[in-house]
């Protein structure tokens, strides 16, 4: 937000809605999920930004969305300077070199009849038939045993197949794939959440690892605090398709101030009898709504223990409170037009005379 | 906490043994798991997953599927029966109604073709031998208990209609409802949101209290046995590694593998950390697994003895007890090879 030359990646407003069809030959369109509405965020050069939120909040959209997996129903996803939501079929394809995304799920994303090989190759493979990068079979072989030494993985297995690997070594895999093309930019989308603990430790410290050796800048979605606080030097929390704070880790942590990451944090058990023993909890009440409606007020109102009437009538932005300090909460600015996307329209005001 | 300690145990289990046929080989998923539990206690039992956690649960409810699982051996105590002699028909009598069991995947457990209604009435009428209107009653009271709003309304809905954080309070008042004396909650959170955890967390901690019923919380994260649990179990590779109060363990963890797991996770409350300590290797495949200890190959104090035998359980105080050779260091010195049991 400073200096726009580190930055990488910014994502403006973006919107993805998901249309809800209903009839059986003759689909129509009866409303829209709304699983990202308006999402602002910049990731500078080198940098892990931790994206966070519950399940259904847009999270994993938001990363497919910039992959181009996903058509950005508005908005502008702007990596190195240019547009992808409007770059050509020929652009595009040289701009996904760029971008690669780690799974969560080690188990489905991995095609169980390639060799790990093939897996790892796959991406550059690609660029090869289609004429845009040269390299032999050899090189390629080359490559492969290099990163699969790079991630911890023993090059002699190249020939095997994912079902031999534990969940660990698959996810081992599918960072190696990610690597093949030296990204710039890795979404890695809940990459540590289907391990074990002991297992979760190693990866962790394996991404951490390749991030300083090849100057990977990552866009790390979890729905673990902790593990978001480890590998993250900001933080944006997600709520219902918005980001409703940004902040340094480290910051975040410490004052949050956006009443969903407050309760969000006071959520989260941590492992020392001695500090939950004093730990004072703020539970929620209710459900996540669902997102099928668009909203005129704050988008957390209903749950909201620090609610105030005006919170209903208008959709508070992302402003920056303090510096580098991101929130979109009335308690911290007024609902003056300037703060506010939208509003309720106005009911027929009875003021005449 | 001390009372509950000093009072008889309502459940013994001893050296336990599941073990499951496989075409590879015969798994030893539960291999001599004891441990007691007190009323009115919270025991957390945590481990990763294969380390035996649920098998050993379910097999205390008898709820192996045979073939291919058998409990080979160990008596299960429950008062003054053995769980592992008695007939299907006794044990139905009381897996349900004295003890009852809360799942991971409240999605699965419930019946998608049944009202919420059926379900319920169902439980209480099935043990309780109440009337219908009766029943419907304690029903509709155990969901307003679990914190379902309208719960009069709500009894009549299809289980697609509730959210996961509403179907694992129906699964709770389901489990709670013939007021059972000991409740294993089979990583009750799992599948729900933190926020939604500790909702959840919260009702099954208080009611708990309020009907002095005894908890077997299995779990992986360790925050919420910390949050939770009077006790905690560790378990590895189908064994207990290292039992003790939650305070204890969590301030002075003895065995290897429990420091490991408690100081690889990354913590909320501590500031950023340069680097996580982590276990480097693999839990073991627990096809023929050796006499020894099955965490030697990635343990960092590993001595000779560690390779090739398993250590007996050491009590080092009342409440405490750990499978190390680290801990029987003048045994070891003796006799180089332990007899033990």
């Amino acid at each position: 937000m400073s200096n726009n030359d580190d930055v990488l990646l910014s994502v403006r407003d973006l919107k993805l809605h998901f249309p809800i069809e209903e009839g059986v030959l003759f689909k129509r369109v009866t409303g829209h999920i709304r699983a990202v509405d308006g999402v602002n965020f910049e990731i500078r050069r080198g940098e892990t930004l931790g994206l966070v939120g519950e399940s259904g909040c847009g999270k994993s959209t938001t990363a497919r969305a910039i992959a181009q997996l996903y058509p950005a129903t508005a908005g502008e996803i702007v990596l190195n300077g240019s547009d992808l939501t409007k770059a050509n079929a020929h652009d595009l394809l040289r701009h996904r070199k760029d971008i690669q995304m780690v799974f969560q799920d080690p188990y489905a994303s991995l095609n169980p009849r390639m060799t790990v090989r093939d897996i790892i190759a796959e991406p550059m493979q690609i660029f090869v038939n289609r004429g845009l990068m040269s390299m032999s079979g050899t090189e390629i072989d080359k490559r492969v045993e290099e990163l699969m030494e790079k991630v911890g993985l023993n090059k002699h297995f190249k020939n095997r197949y994912p079902h031999e690997f534990s969940g660990g070594q698959r996810q081992r895999i599918g960072i190696a794939r990610a690597l093949m093309l030296n990204p710039q930019l890795i979404l890695a989308d809940e990459p540590v959440s289907a391990l074990d603990v002991s297992i979760q430790s190693q990866i962790l410290n394996l991404l951490r690892d390749l991030q300083k050796e090849f100057h990977l800048t990552y866009l790390f979605i979890a729905h673990d605090l902790a593990v978001i606080k480890y590998i993250s030097d900001r933080v944006a929390v997600m709520y219902l398709g918005v980001i409703v704070e940004v902040a340094e880790s480290e910051t975040l942590y410490d004052e949050p101030m956006h009443p969903y990451t407050q309760a969000l944090l006071s959520a989260i058990p941590i492992p020392d009898p001695e500090v939950e023993g004093h730990r004072n909890r703020i539970i929620l009440t209710g459900d996540v709504p669902s997102p099928d409606k668009e909203r005129n007020g704050c988008y957390f109102y209903d749950r909201c223990p620090k609610r105030m009437p005006h919170c209903k009538e208008n959709v508070p932005a992302l402003k920056e409170v303090k510096p580098g300090h991101h929130t979109a909460c009335f308690l911290y600015f007024e609902a003056t037009p300037e703060n506010v996307v939208r509003s309720a329209p106005q009911q027929e005001v009875v003021s005449r005379g | 906490m001390s009372e509950k300690v000093l009072s008889d145990p309502i459940l013994r289990v001893r050296d336990l043994q599941t073990h499951f046929k496989t075409d590879a080989g015969v798994v030893k998923a539960v291999d001599g798991v004891s441990f007691d539990l007190h009323k009115g206690e919270t025991l957390g039992i945590v481990g990763e997953s294969g380390s035996g956690k649920s098998v050993t649960n379910l097999s205390l409810m008898r709820l192996i599927p045979s073939p291919p699982g058998r409990i080979v051996g160990g008596e299960v105590m429950f008062h003054d029966t053995d769980l592992m002699s008695i007939s299907d028909r006794e044990m139905r009598q009381i897996r349900g109604n004295r003890i009852s069991m809360i799942f991971q995947d409240p999605m699965t457990s419930l019946n998608p073709f049944l009202r919420v209604s059926t379900q319920l009435i169902e439980t209480i009428r099935l043990h309780q031998g109440l009337s219908k209107r009766a029943a419907r009653a304690q029903a509709v009271e155990m969901l307003s208990m679990v914190g379902i709003p309208k719960p009069e309304a709500r009894i009549e809905q299809y289980p697609h209609q509730f959210s996961g954080g509403m179907r694992q309070r129906v699964m709770i008042a389901m489990a709670l409802s013939c007021n059972p004396e000991i409740l294993i909650a089979d990583e009750p959170t799992t599948a729900l949101d933190v926020t939604i955890q500790a909702q959840i967390l919260e009702i099954i901690q208080r009611l708990a209290d309020e009907l002095g019923t005894a908890v077997i919380m299995i779990t992986h994260d360790l925050g919420v046995v910390a949050g939770m649990c009077d006790n905690v179990a560790v378990m590895y590779a189908g064994k207990i590694v290292e039992k003790g109060t939650t305070r204890e363990l969590f301030a002075d963890p003895k065995h290897p593998y429990t420091k490991g797991l408690i100081h690889s996770v990354p913590r909320l409350d501590q500031d950023h950390q340069e680097r996580l300590f982590s276990i480097e290797g693999q839990p073991p495949n627990l096809i023929g697994l050796p006499d020894a200890c099955p965490f030697y190959p990635r343990c960092d104090s590993v001595m000779d003895i560690c390779k090739q035998k398993y250590p007996a359980s050491e009590d080092l105080s009342a409440t405490r007890a750990v499978n190390c050779w680290l801990y029987k260091e003048h045994e070891n010195k003796e006799a180089g090879l332990v007899e033990q049991r």
